[in-house]
């Protein structure tokens, strides 16, 4: 059987995805920190993020959404486990049991009460894992189509 | 308490940058630590010996009245002392001994977690800290056996090792669970103090599955197997492990529990009866081999063995005897096996049959060996004369088999003697044969301990009040529950004992006389040990591994429709079974209350399931999917769930993209299933689809207890400071849950990786692999030149 060659190089994509990408990486960000009170969170907004990431490679090719994300998927990965698991253990600290939520609101001048806590950290490190897993899979498929 | 159980696992941490800091003295470093623990806990002695307890306790799990408590008596200090004090030793032996081995840092770090966990074996006062450390010398000593780990020979035997302990340990859970039950507390002080258990309802299956624990443990027959196979550990180990802690392990604990389950037909009939075979059997063993640790591993057996029996037998004298023989052996066995050491060490000797007349080159060590061996047989004036005393007299006023123990006991003293003899005499005298080092008396780091030893025998002997005031009367006082009022003395008269052992001296030196002769008598063993239960032991392993390996090929054939029949197929028998046992099955169907676009919704689902099933192209199949998982997005976002309504799309969407990339990877569609395949597997799809819709609408109307979604709803809040419950649940109220999900999404995406880098050949290979690459290709180098040299040079001659 013939192989066929993965392409789909058009200029209508490669042309929408410079206008998308920037507008998908913000709102996967604002997602991400809206989540707690409004829909989002750590979840949806990696799949944002890892979607944007994935229309890179569909517009353009392996090797520019690989530059694009500059670090390997998996450790990003690593990187979010390990902020997810460190959420756990302020709360050791102050005495209290095992991933109780902490909170640190911080007034800053201009923007008003800024409220930093374990689960904004904890969220984050779920937002890391799942760009991570999924652009994994992603660059492992693409990968061995390029191959 | 804590400090000192705790501090052995700390220094093991830092055990190997002290190595290098050491450098050679670096065993003498270390051991400072065995020794001030040591101190510290015969500082405690004078307090234990008067018959004081002392408890400390630190919460540990408050919630599951798991406490990390400590018990410090007579049992407990006596073995805390003899892991230190050994421990010590060793360490400034094992330091010496495995000089220039570019591994002793991690040697180190092993003897070190061993000690730690023997430690905390022997002073826990909770049933389930126990159980953690008695797996901790578990895995600490399949490490230290299978320390020379680039012999397939070591690896296997602690495999061995591991395997036989654990199922033991498996079995010892099970029995400490239910005798927290039973007694209704895991603190051993409560258990012992609350009286006897013996009338319980669980105490026979109680009693077997800790005894399961404590036999493997302690080599007792049948499972004395592993013992002599864990020789294969470097000697320091063997010395440590084998002779004075792990194997002692098991008799430790059915000493502590003896007030508690001793003391009934079922406790007397199964140890006395095990410990006496397993006396005779590893004695019998013993004076049949050859090699040096495997005299020694054997005999060992056979000292694991009375203890077993003597704590079956249970009496006050037997009490007392186990403590004084079990101190005697940790000392005579302790030095001997470091003995056996210095043999490998210096002279290069591991087998008796290869060493003669070393005595005047290795004059120390051969009067260290002596002194040893006359301990170990038994002879006035030594510590182990005392205890076989002791032994004799506890036996001979048995209350059960009274004549059949006493026989199996002078028999076994009898080969024992045989043992020593070889022990003290085969080396050491007769003519001088050449070995394979040039022999010469070792170190100072090697000799110390094996002396010191021999001599605290010979101390103990003269001066038993000594060693029975000290702390046996009180370590007595424990195993028996009550106070021990017996001393300890030397001279106990001309009396039977007496004469037993002047016999099993005499009938001992005979067989010496003719050792060779008597191995030829007993080679009719080589035949039986085809039958043994080591064999049985490997029959069951490799059936263990060829059913795995069925039932892998079965369930896991690699064929993607096999998986989802049998994973399809279980859910239909246990929700069907389940569903079936529900006696009024209330289904609430109502369709009045639906709105016009939920039935259209559901009408897009329908056909667009319909639709995939039918096409004829993966591109299209794949579209209908995604259609089907849009419209459930919509259905949840029409439900006011957004949050799930979202996250449905994006992973609608992202599977496609994956999807999208694997198709290109698929063969052209074509069919290949049979009609009958297919109507299977529509029967299977059809049945699990209904038992499912049945379920939810089952579930959905037989609520009986009352939902926690009131909770978050509630507290989402004031708790957890948002507004958005959902993610509130996710990120703060069941954090620790989305914890272990987002590591399975960690292990998909190695899995993915691992697979398909794997497939295409494109792993980046590890360290090691390209460690042993390099050294391939070198010696492959050297061995061309080494060619080339070797033609040059047959054509230059």
């Amino acid at each position: 059987m013939k192989p066929r060659r993965f392409n789909m190089r058009s200029l209508i994509l490669n042309t929408g995805s410079t206008l998308l990408l920037p507008l998908l990486v913000l709102f996967s960000l604002f997602l991400l920190l809206r989540g707690h009170d409004e829909p989002g969170g750590g979840f949806i907004g990696g799949l944002v993020a890892a979607a944007a990431v994935a229309l890179k490679l569909f517009a353009e090719d392996y090797k520019a959404a690989r530059d694009m994300l500059r670090v390997h998927p998996l450790q990003l990965v690593g990187v979010g486990l390990v902020l997810a698991a460190l959420a756990s253990l302020p709360a050791l600290l102050v005495g209290q049991s095992f991933f109780t939520a902490q909170w640190w609101l911080v007034d800053l001048p201009i923007f008003g009460e800024l409220k930093l806590s374990t689960p904004l950290l904890f969220d984050i490190g779920v937002f890391l894992g799942v760009i991570g897993t999924v652009l994994t899979v992603v660059f492992t498929l693409a990968e061995a189509e390029h191959s | 308490m804590l400090i000192a159980v705790l501090s052995c696992f700390i220094l093991a941490c830092f055990a190997p940058w002290l190595h290098r800091l050491g450098g050679r003295q670096s065993g003498w470093l270390l051991s400072v630590l065995p020794a001030a623990l040591f101190v510290y806990f015969a500082s405690l002695l004078p307090e234990v010996s008067q018959g004081g307890q002392l408890q400390f306790a630190y919460p540990w799990f408050p919630g599951l009245q798991i406490q990390l408590s400590f018990l410090v008596d007579g049992l407990s200090l006596l073995f805390a002392l003899l892991i230190t004090g050994i421990g010590f030793f060793i360490l400034v032996y094992g330091g010496r001994y495995l000089e220039g081995h570019q591994s002793l840092g991690r040697f180190y770090i092993f003897l070190l977690g061993f000690m730690g966990s023997m430690l905390g074996l022997v002073l826990s006062d909770n049933l389930i800290s126990l159980f953690v450390f008695w797996e901790l010398t578990t895995v600490t000593s399949f490490m230290l056996i299978g320390f020379n780990h680039e012999q397939e020979d070591a690896r296997k035997k602690a495999h061995q090792g591991l395997m036989v302990t654990v199922m033991g340990g498996l079995a010892l859970m099970t029995g400490f669970i239910m005798l927290g039950l039973a007694a209704g507390s895991f603190e051993l002080s409560t258990i012992l103090a609350s009286g006897t258990l013996t009338e319980h309802s669980l105490y026979l299956p109680m009693l077997l599955l800790i005894l399961l624990g404590t036999f493997t443990k302690s080599a007792q027959t049948p499972f004395h197997f592993w013992l002599p196979n864990a020789m294969a550990a470097p000697t320091p180990v063997s010395a440590y492990l084998h002779s004075a802690t792990m194997v002692k392990a098991g008799v430790y604990l059915m000493a502590r529990l003896h007030p508690s389950l001793g003391g009934s037909e079922a406790w007397l009939l199964i140890l006395s009866l095990f410990g006496a075979v397993t006396m005779v059997t590893g004695i019998f063993l013993a004076s049949r081999a050859t090699g040096v640790k495997r005299v020694l591993a054997y005999s060992t057996v056979m000292a694991l063995g009375t203890l077993t029996m003597l704590l079956g037998l249970g009496t006050e004298k037997a009490a007392l005897a186990a403590v004084t023989f079990l101190l005697a052996h940790a000392l005579y066995k302790g030095a001997l096996f470091m003995i056996a050491g210095i043999l490998d060490h210096s002279a290069g000797v591991k087998d008796f049959r290869d060493a003669s007349g070393l005595r005047a080159s290795m004059p120390i060590t051969t009067v260290v060996a002596i002194l040893a061996s006359l301990s170990l047989a038994g002879i006035i004036p030594l510590f182990g004369f005392v205890g076989k005393e002791l032994l004799l007299e506890a036996v001979l006023t048995a209350s059960i088999w009274q004549i059949g123990l006493t026989i199996a006991t002078l028999v076994a003293n009898i080969m024992v003697v045989l043992v020593a003899a070889i022990m003290a005499l085969k080396p050491w005298f007769g003519p001088q044969i050449e070995t394979p080092k040039k022999p010469h008396d070792p170190n100072v780091a090697l000799l110390v301990g094996p002396a010191l030893l021999a001599v605290l025998g010979l101390v103990f002997g003269l001066a038993p009040a000594l060693a029975g005031n000290g702390i046996l009367t009180a370590a007595a006082s424990a195993v028996y529950g009550q106070p021990v009022t017996i001393g300890l003395s030397l001279w106990h008269g001309i009396n039977l004992p007496l004469m037993l052992t002047i016999s099993s001296l005499i009938f001992g030196l005979i067989m010496y006389r003719f050792w060779a002769g008597w191995r030829h008598i007993t080679r009719f063993m080589q035949t039986a040990e085809k039958f043994g239960p080591e064999v049985i032991y490997e029959r069951l392993m490799l059936g263990m591994t060829t059913f795995a390996s069925w039932q892998t090929k079965t369930l896991q054939n690699g064929y993607l429709r096999n998986y989802l029949i049998t994973t399809l197929g279980t859910v239909i028998i246990i929700v069907g079974w389940a569903l079936l046992r529900v006696n009024q099955l209330e289904l609430d169907i109502n369709f009045s209350d639906i709105k016009v676009h939920e039935f259209a919704i559901v009408a897009l689902l329908i056909l667009s399931a319909i639709i995939a099933v039918m096409v004829r192209s993966f591109l299209a199949a794949v579209a209908m999917l995604g259609a089907l998982g849009f419209g459930v997005a919509l259905l949840y976002v029409f439900f006011s769930a957004v949050d799930v309504g979202i996250t449905q799309v994006l992973v609608e969407t992202i599977t496609v993209l994956l999807l999208v990339l694997v198709l290109y990877r698929l063969p052209e569609f074509r069919s290949l299933s049979s009609s009958a395949n297919r109507i299977r597997d529509a029967i299977i799809a059809g049945i699990t689809g209904l038992l499912m819709t049945v379920l939810i609408l089952a579930i959905t109307s037989a609520r009986q207890l009352e939902g926690i979604s009131d909770y978050f709803l509630q507290n989402s809040g004031p708790l957890g400071h948002g507004r958005n419950v959902v993610n509130v649940i996710l990120v703060d109220f069941r954090a620790l849950d989305t914890l272990g999900e987002i590591f399975v999404l960690a292990l998909v995406a190695i899995g993915v990786y691992a697979m398909i880098h794997l497939r295409t050949g494109a792993l980046p290979v590890t360290n090691s692999d390209r460690r042993a690459a390099f050294t391939f290709r070198r010696s492959q180098k050297e061995k061309m030149k080494a060619d080339e040299q070797a033609q040059k040079e047959g054509e230059a001659s």
